[in-house]
């Protein structure tokens, strides 16, 4: 995974809540084997109007999307973030995000970013015209203006996504804790340890 | 002697699967069961193949086609299977048995009599277990809760993070407490409560924290009820909710292909009786809900948490202080093709979905089947189907007889599967018209696009068959 230190750059005033997943990619899109290519499928039903923001001269390509609370609820499919990206999107900033997205995203290198809708509503503003910084070392969004957002964000996502981690490599260096797990609870919990049976098909 | 700080059952299950503790407050995770279907795994088991790396615990893995596959009979007279219409299904399918056999993982076949919904199948071979951690590529994961078990969804990184270690690193979740009180009334089902719940705590109401639904109503219901509760769980915010196991669990276990025997049953058992939430134990967060006001329950928007009571009315936008939420129900309603203060029993129904992961067990057909013996589906409704949760389901059902009382009231009865609940198989609802559907999510598009979903439960989605429109299954009885 390339590091992300900061984003910068216009953001999409998208601004609307409970942006479910089936609306980020729709099913259909889903039975793709690889990550690529689902940037043409995101937000599909509402690019179908002409006019969407998506599309226009000047948000298409921007790397922010600003949206309301809850985005990306509903469905755990990480086509979701694997669609943003293809779409150029690495950020999104909104009051709140779904458990399951927000883990999604950044196990693909998007900055998630929860402020209070307040921030929200003034980014919005700003966005309409000005470009947004989110810089993700000192964990604060800026603006041309002197707006500054300070945000909070996990410690080990952190470090993970400003040095590019391998979260599966990190885990695999811990294989002798997982054995001794493994041990223990075979002497415990042996039926836990190993499912009993066998299904005949 | 020491005495421990009481701890809820989501907490004493966390507890028995910390790996590491990590400064930071996250902790490496065991998980004990991995579900897998053919949607969200094809990138994990190819991000493995390309680092050389094995799947680590290929026993305690499952896979199952279910969200591809067509619900129309799959194999011929001659016993050979039909080609799969759509090439990209075809691939994806083709893709799950490739790497299902390349790492060695067990795999049910397509036309295998346990294939079905990866959420019925799990619990239904004694894969899933209480008190065990288990996730799958898929949100309704929170499903197998209803056993007492930790589980919850997880995205494709997340999957290939299992395979290769069969943990995962986690933050651990609030605790939160569903108490219902009291009984519910006549005619009312897992299903009405559980829209109920999310039309009181909303869709982000759970968000971060693990939901244990309490109170008598949960302890007398059965293992199939419990399920449909948990599996919605996730359109409550919350990734996991679990009710503590009991001897409902225990004897809806016994004896099923992957549960434990003998001594390792009675260990089991122990154990499992031990994890129920101590006295005294604190929720970070508590909601009470009164049983008395569960009516038959039904969804009027896109959004899970638009509920309202069949006897009620569509909602006026104007009624919501908040802007934002003025807004998206004015969205809503003109997507739904509904007029507020419009009466719910006057909305004209043109399909009937009865399946998916929330609704599709063997209880969910008796009660459809109750109201539509003798019966049959109005003029006005033109596509009704009835799709069991997996081919042991569908066994049970027509070995009772079932399958007939639904052809004979004009629905079709189908082979296992995702079905109609999310549009990615030729199952779908035409642009613009309405379905009566058990699944779980009503969003926009979520049927097909333009598709206007109205959820709820098997017993209410029969009674709009059989009167063409939304209507109150007790009126019928």
């Amino acid at each position: 995974m390339q590091p992300v230190r900061s984003v910068e750059g216009r953001a999409i005033p998208f601004g609307a809540a409970n942006v479910d997943t089936d609306i980020i990619i729709p099913a259909h899109w889903l039975k793709t084997i690889t990550r690529e290519g689902l940037g043409r499928g995101a937000f599909e039903a509402l690019r179908e109007d002409p006019d969407n923001i998506f599309d226009s001269e000047e948000f298409a390509g921007s790397p922010i999307l600003i949206a309301g609370d809850n985005f990306g609820c509903g469905s755990s499919r990480e086509h979701a973030a694997w669609a943003l990206r293809d779409l150029g999107i690495t950020a999104v900033i909104a009051p709140s995000f779904s458990d399951i997205f927000a883990s999604n995203a950044f196990k693909n290198g998007i900055v998630t970013v929860a402020l209070p809708q307040e921030a929200i509503d003034r980014l919005m503003e700003v966005a309409a015209t000005d470009p947004i910084t989110i810089d993700l070392e000192n964990q604060v969004v800026t603006t041309p203006f002197q707006d500054r957002f300070a945000f909070e964000v996990d410690p080990f996502r952190k470090q993970c996504l400003m040095e590019g981690l391998d979260e599966v490599g990190l885990t695999l260096a811990r294989d002798a804790s997982v054995s001794t797990y493994e041990d223990r609870q075979n002497a415990h919990m042996p039926w836990l340890a190993k499912p009993n049976g066998e299904i005949a098909a | 002697m020491m005495t421990s700080k009481p701890r809820t059952l989501s907490e004493k299950i966390w507890d028995a699967h910390v790996v590491e503790r990590r400064d930071d407050g996250t902790a490496l995770i065991y998980i004990d069961r991995h579900l897998v279907h053919e949607v969200t795994s094809p990138q994990a088991f190819e991000a493995l193949r390309m680092a050389g790396r094995p799947v680590r615990r290929p026993d305690l893995t499952l896979a199952v086609p279910d969200h591809n596959v067509a619900t129309t009979p799959r194999v011929g007279a001659d016993g050979v299977p039909f080609p799969i219409a759509d090439p990209l299904s075809a691939q994806q399918l083709a893709a799950l048995e490739k790497n299902t056999a390349d790492f060695g993982v067990p795999y049910i076949d397509a036309n295998a009599a346990e294939q079905g919904i990866v959420h019925v199948v799990g619990p239904e071979q004694g894969f899933s277990l209480p008190g065990a951690t288990i996730v799958c590529g898929d949100s309704h994961t929170a499903a197998h809760g209803g056993i007492g078990a930790m589980a919850f969804g997880i995205g494709t990184s997340e999957v290939e993070h299992v395979l290769a270690t069969q943990t995962l690193l986690l933050p651990q979740s609030k605790t939160m407490e569903v108490r219902v009180v009291g009984q519910l009334g006549p005619g009312i089902t897992s299903k009405d409560l559980i829209l109920h719940i999310i039309g009181v705590i909303g869709t982000a109401g759970g968000t971060g924290h693990v939901i244990e639904y309490r109170g008598e109503v949960f302890e007398a219901m059965s293992v199939e009820s419990r399920l449909t509760v948990c599996n919605m769980s996730i359109e409550g915010g919350a990734r996991a909710g679990l009710i503590a196991p009991d001897d409902t669990v225990f004897e809806y276990l016994k004896g099923r292909p992957y549960a434990p025997t003998g001594q390792a049953w009675d260990d089991a058992v122990a154990w499992w009786r031990s994890l129920a939430t101590d006295p005294g134990a604190e929720f970070d967060k508590s909601v009470v809900i009164d049983a008395a006001d569960v009516e038959p329950t039904i969804t009027w928007g896109t959004s899970p948490e638009d509920t309202a009571p069949i006897g009620g009315v569509v909602p006026d936008p104007a009624s919501y202080a908040d802007t934002s939420k003025r807004t998206a129900v004015e969205r809503s309603l003109a997507y739904m093709g509904l007029t507020p203060g419009q009466k719910l029993t006057e909305v004209p129904v043109e399909n009937i979905f009865i399946g998916s992961c929330t609704n599709s067990r063997i209880e969910d057909f008796r009660s459809a089947a109750e109201v539509l013996r003798g019966r049959t589906k109005a003029d006005g409704v033109k596509w009704a189907i009835a799709v069991p949760g997996s081919g042991l389901v569908k066994r049970q059902a027509e070995a009772e007889g079932l399958d007939k009382i639904f052809t004979d009231a004009g629905f079709e009865w189908r082979e296992p599967g995702c079905s109609a609940c999310l549009a990615m198989n030729p199952d779908k609802v035409p642009p613009g018209e309405r379905c009566a559907s058990t699944s779980n999510r009503n969003f926009v598009g979520r049927q097909g696009p333009g598709a206007r979903t109205h959820l709820m439960s098997p017993a209410m989605a029969a009674a709009a068959a059989v009167t063409g429109r939304l209507s109150d299954v007790r009126e019928l009885a």
